[in-house]
């Protein structure tokens, strides 16, 4: 058993042993959740040691037939981009659980419930990055909803129950296009080289150009539906306003990223050239998700509204990267994913904390609170910063990549996409001043500050803010060489900027 | 004159004389049993016969021949495969079935007479339900193996109107129960009019009733003949499996009808249907497939598509699955346009997975109750699951099949029949599937929402505890089709492996 597979069975296994514990013992039932997510944290961290950064090849790889009519396997792996995002969830899974330990109390099941879909959650996160199998893939891709489905439903505030169903039914329409999609490519694949669902294998297709630009179109919607773009996003503030803080960092930070993700191994692997008829639409649509998201989120009166429109700016960008097919492009993406992961994941949990404090989501309603609670201030601060890029901080590094990829072949949309970065500043700093500064709401005055379990939670996800905006080397070396080899395997080279002297 | 004696093939015939024959014992145990043991003697009977049926069948399923009963019924793969599709799902049902408590006491009292209310306080309740039910599966087993059209046209009579009477049994709301059968009654003596009709053209056109002759006679005559006994002929067996737009007594005659009927003819009659419709077609119509394939094509986007639509305006749960029902049927009519072996194998997949999977939905329907009886409005079912979470979850379960979430056999069946109807180059019915599904996947979640997300309120109903029966008979069912989800080789590559008409 690969050690991938392993890690990807630690939280189902854990799920299932708590059924043993008793339903009001929720204390006990938190910590042993916490303790199982640690554990596959930790695990996750010896894979990333043991991965061999020079090879581009799939690595700890394992294959079981499952389906043997259709020649399904239960085929894992990682590569570089794939290894990066099983870490970003195996890392922000704990997190999210210390973070929000007493999300669960309120919904309407029992918190055991509530950690067992966590737990499911994370199998299944672990299986969509790692799956080596289209089938396989698709399978995570569509069986992750139900949980999310639930935890959206059974715990989120307001109007919970439409959100967790406009979710789903977009979700899920993408999906099945998707699925026909899937179909598509596994009756041609018949007719070439025998029925198989192996990525490698599957990209070595040959597939008319009209036929090609459909089935990639099956595979794009889909995605561009997951990762929230321009005009297939309206799911996704919804979602976010209603989950609790816990649910929307995965939802926003690990979950939304299975579509960028898909469309760099699936949209862009399986077939280049639709890839390229396509690239000036998507680059487009993705320029107008950077700037709209940005407006959006400047005009949002609510904290979750504004992290979801600035989200959904993000996901523009690394789109655009991913799209503009050169590898720095490429390369910012990926790592703007994982950045993005843990940016959004600082501030939705500490906007949480200022919620649950307030028992109010509205930014006008806060006020002045650095001077009441200085440490959430400061965290919810560099956090801020993180989100609009600032140099120094993670997103900055990403960011940048992706704009200098972005350039040497769309220089007009890489120009737009910066104004975005202008943007980001003022739906940044023009929030941070209302909630931070100026004199202190009446309301706020007793507003504790951040405990040590609060503070023990942050800590992490700041730091790596920090360290990765510094010296985000560990994180290129993983994500460079594989980047390339999208790149290159689809048949692109970098071009060399032009600058007019 | 010298009349010879038909030669007949005993063993291959077994099964279906096996249950005919527990059928016609179940009349004669009805007419001269006391009333004491008699159910209990009758479900003896019944799942006996159904056992040993089963039994026959694996000992005769390396078997194939065409002369079994003088070339009017043809034993072969698939049709021992869909044969026995139909013995374990009837077995399944016929658990629910056992649950006297859903059907009158006395079928020919009128509906709030004296009679009635006498035989109810008597406990004289009457078991013809049994033999009927084996009449039924024995004409199930026999459609899809019958070769020629006569016996075809008898099969389909034979289990079609014991269905008729069954819709007519249930115990509360007699009146919409008796207008169901009568309904289905009528309707379906047209479609064995339009049946019979078809067959006299395709006699006309081939002088000889067998598929194969048929088959082998197309392009000897003028085709507008062959071609109006094609349609007639599908007239008939499309109003079995309610395909638009010949549905409209679906939603009626399921809900009317006792839910345990409405489960066994939800799920045996589709199988039975389907199996008889993929032997015609794939037999005696392939030939000439140029005429028909896109004819059902359009019919079969039309189920689907209709189907999924009309579901979501349902707000009786019994209704909802008879429209879901329908769109399922435009789903599988995708595995006939599909004529190919992947396309029966897919076939042959879907029908034993929907099957579980509706004798499951309909187990548990029975069980949701007020004080009246049964209560099949949504709005009542508002907050199930937190009343019974585990019944809740299990529809839930169910639900997510029907729509075709991964990992549930549902999804395994649809990917099977798309995939097999894109490698024949049906691509427009792959799109419209998945957009089918899409709505469809709209108005299970509606449910899953009532169950789970909404609050009880007052006059919300309550779950009974189940008999040991229904128990057995809904955990059977579920626990097969989650390991069909989970696990679908074993049954795929028998399904693959028996995926073969012969002529």
């Amino acid at each position: 058993m690969s050690l991938v597979t392993l890690i990807g069975l630690l939280p189902l296994i854990g799920a299932a042993l708590m059924y043993f514990i008793p339903n009001k013992n929720t204390d006990f039932v938190k910590k042993f959740a916490l303790l199982v997510t640690t554990l596959v944290a930790v695990a996750s961290l010896f894979l990333a040691t043991g991965f061999d950064k020079s090879l581009t090849s799939m690595q700890f790889t394992q294959s079981n037939a499952w389906i043997s009519a259709f020649n399904i396997n239960f085929a894992v792996g990682v590569d570089g981009i794939s290894l990066v995002l099983i870490l970003l969830s195996t890392i922000l899974v704990p997190i999210v659980v210390l973070a929000t330990w007493n999300e669960s109390d309120g919904g309407r099941w029992s918190v055991k419930t509530f950690y067992v879909l966590i737990l499911i959650l994370e199998t299944m996160m672990i299986g969509v990055f790692a799956a080596t199998d289209l089938f396989l893939f698709y399978v995570f891709f569509e069986a992750m909803l139900i949980p999310v489905y639930f935890l959206i439903g059974g715990y989120g505030s307001v109007n919970r129950s439409a959100a967790a169903i406009k979710f789903l039914l977009y979700s899920l329409f993408g999906g099945l296009l998707m699925l026909a999609s899937i179909i598509g490519v596994y009756v041609i694949s018949g007719n070439q080289i025998g029925s198989t669902f192996d990525l490698t294998q599957l990209s070595t297709l040959e597939i008319d150009n009209q036929t090609e630009n459909f089935l990639f179109l099956g595979f794009f919607i889909a995605f561009a539906i997951k990762a929230p773009l321009w005009p297939f996003h309206t799911w996704l503030p919804d979602a976010a306003k209603s989950a609790t803080p816990g649910t929307s960092v995965l939802l926003l930070g690990v979950l939304d990223k299975v579509g960028t993700y898909g469309m760099i191994r699936f949209c862009i692997e399986l077939f280049p050239d639709a890839s390229k008829t396509f690239t000036p639409l998507i680059i487009t649509l993705a320029v107008i998700s950077i700037i709209y998201g940005a407006f959006m989120a400047i005009g949002q009166k609510d904290v979750k509204g504004l992290i979801a429109f600035t989200s959904i700016s993000h996901f523009g960008f690394i789109t655009m990267g991913i799209f503009a097919m050169t590898t720095q492009g490429m390369s910012g993406a990926n790592l703007y994913m994982v950045n993005h992961g843990f940016s959004t994941a600082a501030l939705f949990l500490i906007a949480g904390w200022m919620m649950a404090r307030r028992s109010s989501s509205t930014i006008s309603d806060f006020g002045g609170l650095q001077r009441v609670t200085p440490i959430m201030a400061w965290s919810f601060f560099i956090a801020g910063l993180s989100g609009l890029a600032l140099p120094g901080l993670a997103s900055f590094v990403s960011e940048f990549l992706v704009l200098v990829g972005t350039y040497t072949r769309y220089p007009v949309a890489a120009i737009i996409g910066t104004l975005g970065i202008i943007l980001a500043a003022l739906y940044i700093l023009i929030p941070i001043q209302k909630t931070l500064h100026g004199p202190i709401t009446p309301g706020n005055e007793k507003m504790a500050d951040l405990n040590l379990r609060e503070k023990i939670a942050i800590a992490p996800v700041i730091a790596i803010i920090v360290v990765m905006g510094f010296y985000p080397k560990p994180a290129l070396d993983l994500i460079n060489p594989t980047s390339e080899k999208v790149v290159t395997d689809a048949g692109f080279l970098d071009p060399i900027a032009q600058v007019k002297k | 004159m010298m009349l010879t004696a038909p030669a007949l093939g005993y063993l291959l015939l077994s099964p279906m004389i096996i249950v005919f024959a527990a059928a016609v014992i179940g009349v004669l145990v009805e007419a001269f049993m006391g009333k004491t043991h008699r159910a209990a003697v009758q479900l003896t009977i019944s799942i006996g016969a159904l056992l040993l049926a089963l039994v026959q069948l694996w000992r005769i399923r390396d078997i194939s021949s065409t002369t079994a009963a003088v070339n009017s019924v043809t034993i072969d793969k698939a049709g021992v495969f869909i044969q026995a599709t139909v013995v374990i799902l009837a077995l399944i049902a016929v658990l629910l079935i056992a649950d006297q408590d859903n059907f009158t006491a006395q079928a020919s009292a009128l509906p709030g007479s004296s009679e009635e209310a006498v035989a109810l306080s008597q406990k004289n309740q009457q078991t013809e339900i049994f033999p009927l039910f084996m009449f039924a599966v024995g004409g199930m087993m026999l459609f899809p193996v019958a070769t020629d059209l006569i016996t075809l046209f008898v099969a389909l009579e034979v289990f079609s109107l014991p269905l008729y009477l069954l819709a007519g049994l249930s115990r509360r709301r007699r009146l919409l129960s008796q207008e169901a059968a009568l309904k289905y009654f009528l309707l379906g003596a047209y479609a064995s009019a339009f049946f019979l009709f078809g067959a006299a053209f395709l006699y006309g056109y081939a002088g000889t009733i067998s598929l194969a002759g048929i088959s082998s006679a197309a392009g000897s005559a003028n085709e507008v003949f062959l071609l109006i006994g094609i349609i007639f002929v599908s007239i008939g067996l499309l109003f079995k499996i309610s395909a638009v737009p010949f549905h409209s007594w679906t939603p009626d005659v399921y809900q009317g009808a006792p839910t345990p009927v409405t489960a066994f003819m939800a799920a045996c009659t589709k199988v039975a249907a389907f199996g008889a419709i993929l032997r015609i077609f794939y037999i005696g119509f392939a030939e000439v497939q140029t005429m028909w394939r896109p004819i059902i094509t359009v019919i079969a986007i039309l189920t689907m598509v209709f189907g999924s639509v009309v579901a979501i305006a349902q707000r009786d749960v019994k209704r909802m699955l008879a429209y879901s029902s329908i769109a399922h049927a435009g789903f599988l009519l995708s595995g006939v346009v599909a004529l190919s072996k992947d396309g029966l194998a897919a076939s042959l997949f879907y029908l034993m997975a929907y099957g579980l999977t509706t004798l499951a939905a309909f187990g548990i329907i029975s069980l949701v109750r007020d004080s009246t009886g049964e209560v099949t409005d949504l709005n009542r079912w508002v907050g199930l699951g937190k009343k019974s979470p585990l019944v809740g979850s299990i529809f839930a379960f169910l639900l997510l099949s029907f729509a075709g979430i991964p990992l549930t056999s549902g999804f395994i069946g649809k990917f099977a029949i798309f995939s097999a109807a894109y490698e024949s180059g049906r691509i427009e019915i792959v799109v419209t599937g998945v957009l089918a599904s899409a709505i469809a996947a709209f108005f299970y979640i509606r449910v899953i929402i009532m169950i789970f997300f909404t609050d009880p309120v007052n006059d919300s109903v309550s779950v009974v505890i189940p008999t040991v029966k229904s128990k057995l008979s809904i955990a059977v069912a579920t626990i097969a089709s989650i390991i069909l989800g989970l696990a679908p080789s074993l049954l795929l590559s028998s399904a693959t492996n028996f995926a073969t008409f012969i002529k």
